[in-house]
């Protein structure tokens, strides 16, 4: 199977026909009434059966997709007597949850606090580097050139997440940002530069100015594989294929570790600690209203449930963050993220006849809602063999604006991920549909990463606060290394003072939250959390999506 | 939400052997995904899903083809007669080594001081290209490993960039050489020494770190919603440089 069928031609030539035209004219940016309208009709997060109240803990009566809210109301994997609790496997500072990029960068940081390393460990449910985190392709933001400052890259982020934002979390996120880069540099990330040698920016969507910095289209793995080669290098201590299950509480009520589930063996390893990081990631696996989606396999939203039931606060659950173009065809492809840079280099996205429709740099739900308007509103989509919708983005512009070659230097990744299926994105366009893409709220932090549970912090993608709800591109790389550095200092810093876990352990905690449960009469979801996606059987052929 | 069966996949099933085991799939699926239509719960072997982490290294042979070819699992296409496998890990070599104390000035100065001193094995190339051949990246792997022979780190760096440390260049090489763990240490050190550090970047944390956007920053955070809502509107967007 390889290129288009000839259904799928006669639209590419119409898109041919048009180009010299729109190669002058950019679709007009909605008048945000217009923008909002949009959302309400056409954006899934604004269907209200995709979402229902949270019946029990600190977020009771929240709203929250429903596969989510199924998953924080299920009960404990760990029945009572399972493990005992009072032989602890390990003994640690602190216990880093996840293996990506904010557990990373939160060990190295407790490092440079003046922890041993160790005293640390980073437990992690595939390998060390398996995460969301490898995936990013389009780029960091950080305001670094003299036309940018903090404070727009603070209004950009605070009013692309329609101002529902924590601010003092917006504010240390653009005022580590520069920081932040300049340690990367220290490190030896390859940051992509110009002839002078200073760095490359662009735009991203929502942004006013060009601060998007990267590393060809593998800007995410650059940055995960040269901090875990940092992290070998000082010999962070790593437990690979072991997820965290539940959280432990001591005798004050203070998070104080975790038990560990070997993924493969199903044994259970009991870790006690003096400060812990959750650094879990997103939840994209778990299709929220059946979309496919971007995320890793290990994105199923462990650490939510995990938090939730020792205590911890959510927020923002109610907004999920599809992005605009997730890849339509082929079929091996479907869900697969076409990074914003190849809009944000000039692919214009178009509808079957060759017409654009939206601005292609619109905030991403804006962006999202769009495409889906033009396809189950206004259907004027381009249909594959096997009846998914999406619409075109122009690839061939980007050779036209930027020269020939220009795709195969900036979207390597890109290119070879259509060239493997036959289709050459230079000279034809590719077809693309919203995905599931990243989780805009979580557990609530304050700007230190502290959770409202004592013991407990977090960063990355499972926090909230930072984004409200909406992420820009570019800011959530970036949010894993400020909001690492800070929780894994912030948690060195409170075992170096001395904070340690009194009397025994316990998951008393859980239990009581399943009592809970039962009173409310809440039964039949199963257990959680999830731990890894089941796609067996007929699971594993592409999810389609079934809206409107 | 139930999810709606594929009405069609296209074409006639697909008969593959899974870890021995002779199955049918549908047409079109990833090696991947084929082997989770076929009932494999997977655990190892699968990480990103998405052709970047290299977790899903795996070896195959078609019908007839004398040949082991590798390929990454959710990057390739299952076709009739295939025979697949999954590589569990690789345990390459990797030394641990200190960026900090590592001198370089981004010459190479012919007494190969760096790469083949921290990777003795690297004389061991017996030029035979395949680990070329084994890169799902088609990178030019031997290529970069002979001008790590020479510590040209800048030339390594280039070469091996899109590299996923997928392993099956290591996995296939008679001389044992840890490519991608080679050319991480190649990238880093360029990185670190070659590359001059941005002028504006530097710049900017100075100016940070003279709190000389406290004083905007402290006036935003005191503007209340509508204020901030005025002020994004009212943004104007940085034109892209021709
Ligand atoms: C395809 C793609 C492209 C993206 N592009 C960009 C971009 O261009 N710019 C940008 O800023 N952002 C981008 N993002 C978002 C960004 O990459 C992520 O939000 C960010 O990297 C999250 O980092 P993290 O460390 O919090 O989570 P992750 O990197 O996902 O790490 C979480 C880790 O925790 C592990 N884990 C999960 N559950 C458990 C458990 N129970 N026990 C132990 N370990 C567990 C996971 O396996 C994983 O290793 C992109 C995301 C994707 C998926
Ligand atoms: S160079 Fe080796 S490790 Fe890197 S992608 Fe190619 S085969 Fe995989
Ligand atoms: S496979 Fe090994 S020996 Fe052969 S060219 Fe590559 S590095 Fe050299
Ligand atoms: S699963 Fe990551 S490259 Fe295939």
């Amino acid at each position: 199977m390889s290129g288009y069928p000839d259904s799928m031609l006669a639209s590419i030539a119409e898109v041919e026909r048009s180009r010299a035209t729109r190669l002058g004219e950019t679709f007009p940016k909605l008048p945000q009434a217009d923008a909002d309208a949009l959302l309400q009709r056409h954006h899934p997060d604004y269907r209200p059966e995709g979402k229902r109240p949270i019946s029990i803990g600190p977020n009771r009566d929240d709203r929250a997709p429903v596969e989510l809210v199924d998953l924080l109301e299920a009960r404990p994997r760990i029945a009572a007597g399972d493990v005992d609790l009072t032989v602890v496997d390990r003994d640690v500072g602190v216990l880093i949850l996840g293996g990506g990029g904010a557990a990373t960068v939160a060990a190295l940081w407790a490092v440079e606090e003046g922890l041993a390393p160790e005293e640390l460990l980073i437990a992690t449910k595939l390998r060390h580097g398996d995460s969301n985190s490898m995936m990013a392709q389009g780029g960091i933001q950080a305001a670094v050139s003299p036309t940018d400052s903090p404070s727009q890259h603070f209004l950009d982020a605070f009013g692309g997440g329609h101002f529902t934002n924590k601010p003092e979390l917006v504010r240390a996120l653009v005022e580590d940002a520069p920081g932040i880069l300049r340690w990367h540099e220290s490190l030896g990330v390859l940051y992509d530069r110009d002839a002078s040698g200073e760095m490359l920016r662009k735009h991203g969507g929502g942004t006013s100015r060009m601060r998007m910095h990267s590393a060809k289209d593998y800007t995410g793995m650059e940055l995960m594989r040269v901090l875990r080669d940092e992290a070998r290098n000082i010999g962070i201590p790593v437990l690979e294929f072991v997820s965290a299950v539940e959280l432990l509480i001591d005798a004050d009520g203070r998070v104080a570790g975790a038990v560990l589930v070997d993924v493969e063996t199903e044994r259970y390893t009991v870790v006690r600690a003096r400060a812990t990081v959750l650094a879990t990631g997103g939840f994209g696996r778990l299709h929220i209203q059946g979309f496919a989606t971007t995320n890793h396999y290990g994105a199923t939203a462990d650490g939510l449930v995990i938090a939730y039931r020792a205590g911890a606060r959510l927020r923002d659950m109610d907004s999920v963050q599809y992005h605009p173009t997730g890849a339509a065809y082929p079929e091996q492809l479907v869900g697969q993220l076409i990074t914003e840079k190849v809009r944000a280099m000039g692919a214009q996205p178009l509808n079957r006849h060759g017409e654009q429709f939206v601005y292609p740099l619109e905030p991403r739900d804006v962006e999202a809602a769009a495409f889906i308007r033009e396809c189950y509103e206004r259907e004027k989509h381009i249909e594959t063999l096997t009846g998914f919708r999406g619409v075109w983005l122009d690839t061939p512009m980007i050779e036209t604006i930027h020269g020939k070659g220009a795709i195969e230097q900036n979207l390597a990744a890109m290119y070879r991920m259509f060239t493997r299926f036959g289709i050459d994105m230079t000279t034809q366009p590719i077809l693309v549909f919203p995905t599931l893409h990243y989780q805009n709220g979580g557990v609530e932090i304050d700007p230190h990463g502290r959770t409202s549970v004592p013991g407990l912090y977090a960063a990355g993608e499972v926090s909230g606060g930072i984004h409200g709800k909406n992420r820009l591109m570019g800011n959530s790389l970036l949010d894993y290394n400020v909001f690492g550095r800070r929780a894994g200092r912030a948690a060195a810093r409170e075992v170096l003072d001395g904070a340690c876990p009194r009397g025994d352990l316990s998951l008393d905690h859980a239990y009581r939250f399943a009592a809970e449960l039962q009173r409310a009469g809440i039964d039949g979801n199963g257990v959680s959390p999830m731990l890894l996606p089941d796609y067996r059987g007929k699971e594993a052929l592409s999810r389609r999506l079934d809206i409107f | 939400m139930e999810m709606p069966e594929r009405a069609d996949i296209g074409e006639a099933p697909v008969r593959i052997h899974v870890l021995g085991r002779a199955v049918e799939v549908p047409f079109g699926l990833t090696i991947m995904k084929a082997m989770e239509y076929a009932g494999f719960r997977l655990v190892r072997g699968v990480g990103c899903r998405g052709g970047f982490c290299g977790a899903c290294s795996t070896l195959y042979r078609r019908a007839g083809d004398y040949k082991l070819r590798p390929a990454l699992a959710c990057q390739a296409t299952v076709e009739d007669g295939m025979f697949l496998a999954g590589l569990p890990f690789v345990p390459a070599n990797r030394g641990a080594y200190d960026l900090e104390s590592i001198e370089w000035d981004g010459v190479p100065d012919g007494r190969k001081t760096l790469l083949p001193a921290h990777y003795p094995e690297l004389a061991r190339c017996v030029a035979c290209n395949t680990c070329t051949k084994a890169c799902p990246q088609e990178l030019a792997v031997m290529d970069y490993i002979q001008l790590a022979l020479r510590d040209d780190l800048e030339g390594v760096a280039r070469e091996s960039f899109d590299c996923l440390q997928c392993g099956l260049c290591a996995v296939r090489c008679p001389a044992d050489i840890p490519h991608y763990h080679v050319a991480q240490l190649a990238r880093r050190v360029h990185g670190r020494y070659a590359v001059a550090p941005s002028p504006q970047l530097s710049a900017r944390v100075a100016e940070i770190e003279a709190g000389e956007h406290h004083g905007e920053m402290d006036r935003l955070i005191g503007l209340g919603v509508p204020e901030l809502t005025a002020l994004y509107a009212q943004r104007e967007i940085e034109e892209v440089a021709a």
